[in-house]
């Protein structure tokens, strides 16, 4: 195992957290982390040792989500019945499956522009400048974008669950 | 605009908890006369700490094999690189390069090992309806002995009750030269779900999940040390997604 490969491994759970709260699907979200992983390890020339690796990872995964929303048309956040019935016979106590749920509800109604900056920042806990730098876009917009996409998501968790239901349906 | 010195770039970094003690002071105290807007921020906050909490399950989870193990794929797909390394030799080679043209185009792959003779195995078998297999699920442990001891290879026959399959039984067929074994699986609506399994046809110890088309059927398939398995079934991508983790979990209890 080159040293490399080591440190993209390490990486691995929070890749999958970061895919998991994008798709809102645990096994959407492994086929992103894998595809990230394969063109990662394919590519590990184009990482500049010393550099953020996990930044460097989020890029790879933030462009294989854009071809993916762009091959499917949103296709790959919709939360059918079938995925709400697997979150509900999901394992755990039922008030942390239904928080998942309601979290992940809400999070289906941002577009995945304010989606994508708001995770990385506000769960991945990138700075801004690497937010930034992940996206390819400047600070200002990853500034704007979060103010926007906090807005509507605490706008829609106090709207209650109910709201977010009835839209998916 | 924000009023004063306080930018929305303040703001967003007090929702975060980013800011230098100091800083902070500042915007609290520019806060403390805006209520409305400190409400919104407030709730915002909250927002973040419910995101953070609502996932954080996802980092205690086991990691599965098949990211520890991805393999590196190059920027080139193997398809046009093939294809590239030919016209290549065609170029330097001449009738050299039409004789390695032949000998890649022709090369086994788990394509042409493993999903197509799956997938015809799955057509041919599919549409029966008094013989689909030539042995039944009431005989199961014969049946996976026999398989098990014709493929030099324990085998099993996960189990795939959980999400509504039931073992039809299995049979016995050929994979080129060599045997291979076949699981039927089926739903209450009728519906046919098919196992494959034979030798690992290649050098490789591992392969992730590949997913392939071959007409109307889906295709999952893997390669795990000695076997090589192909998952078929009329579905989509997404619905036979989760059947080929089950498969995989009841193959790797």
């Amino acid at each position: 195992m080159t040293p490399v490969r080591g440190l993209i491994v390490e990486q691995i759970p929070r890749l999958r957290r970061y895919a998991r709260a994008l798709t809102g699907d645990q096994s959407r979200a492994d086929d992103l982390v894998q595809d990230c992983l394969e063109r990662a390890l394919g590519r590990t020339r184009l990482w500049k040792p010393g550099t953020n690796i996990r930044a460097w990872l989020f890029t790879i995964m933030h462009n294989l989500f854009v071809n993916d929303l762009r091959r499917n048309k949103g296709g790959l956040r919709s939360l059918d019945d079938a995925t709400l019935a697997q979150q509900e016979s999901a394992d755990g106590d039922g008030l942390a499956a239904m928080e998942l749920r309601d979290i992940d509800r809400a999070l289906a109604q941002l577009t995945p522009e304010h989606r994508e900056v708001l995770l990385l920042v506000a769960v991945e806990q990138l700075t801004y400048q690497e937010a930034a730098d992940a996206l390819g876009i400047p600070v200002g917009t990853v500034m704007s974008r979060l103010a926007r996409g906090r807005a509507r998501l605490a706008e829609v968790l106090e709207d209650g669950p109910g709201r977010g239901l009835r839209r998916v349906k | 605009m924000q009023p004063g010195p306080i930018r929305d770039a303040d703001l967003q970094a007090w929702v975060d908890d980013r800011l230098e003690p100091e800083r902070r002071a500042v915007v609290e105290a520019w806060l403390a006369e805006q209520p409305e807007r400190a409400a919104a921020l407030a709730r915002q906050r909250r927002a973040n700490e419910r995101l953070r909490a609502a996932y954080a399950h996802v980092l205690r989870e086991p990691v599965p094999d098949r990211l520890t193990q991805a393999r590196p794929r190059g920027a080139v797909s193997p398809g046009l690189r093939r294809i590239a390394a030919a016209v290549a030799l065609l170029l330097v080679g001449g009738v050299a390069g039409w004789v390695v043209r032949d000998h890649v185009a022709t090369r086994p792959t788990l394509e042409s090992e493993l999903v197509r003779p799956a997938a015809f195995a799955h057509t041919v078998y599919l549409p029966e309806v008094r013989h689909p297999v030539e042995v039944t699920a009431d005989q199961e442990q014969h049946l996976v002995a026999w398989l098990s001891k014709r493929l030099g290879s324990p085998l099993r026959a996960p189990s795939l009750a959980a999400s509504g399959w039931q073992l039809v039984g299995g049979r016995l067929l050929p994979a080129g030269p060599g045997p291979a074994a076949q699981f039927m699986y089926e739903e209450r609506g009728g519906n046919r779900l098919t196992l494959f399994i034979r030798h690992n046809p290649g050098s490789r110890e591992a392969t992730a999940f590949r997913f392939a088309e071959e007409g109307e059927f889906s295709v999952f398939y893997w390669v795990d040390g000695p076997l090589a398995y192909a998952l078929t079934g009329k579905m989509s991508r997404e619905a036979l997604l989760p059947i080929a983790e089950l498969v995989y979990a009841g193959l790797n209890p």
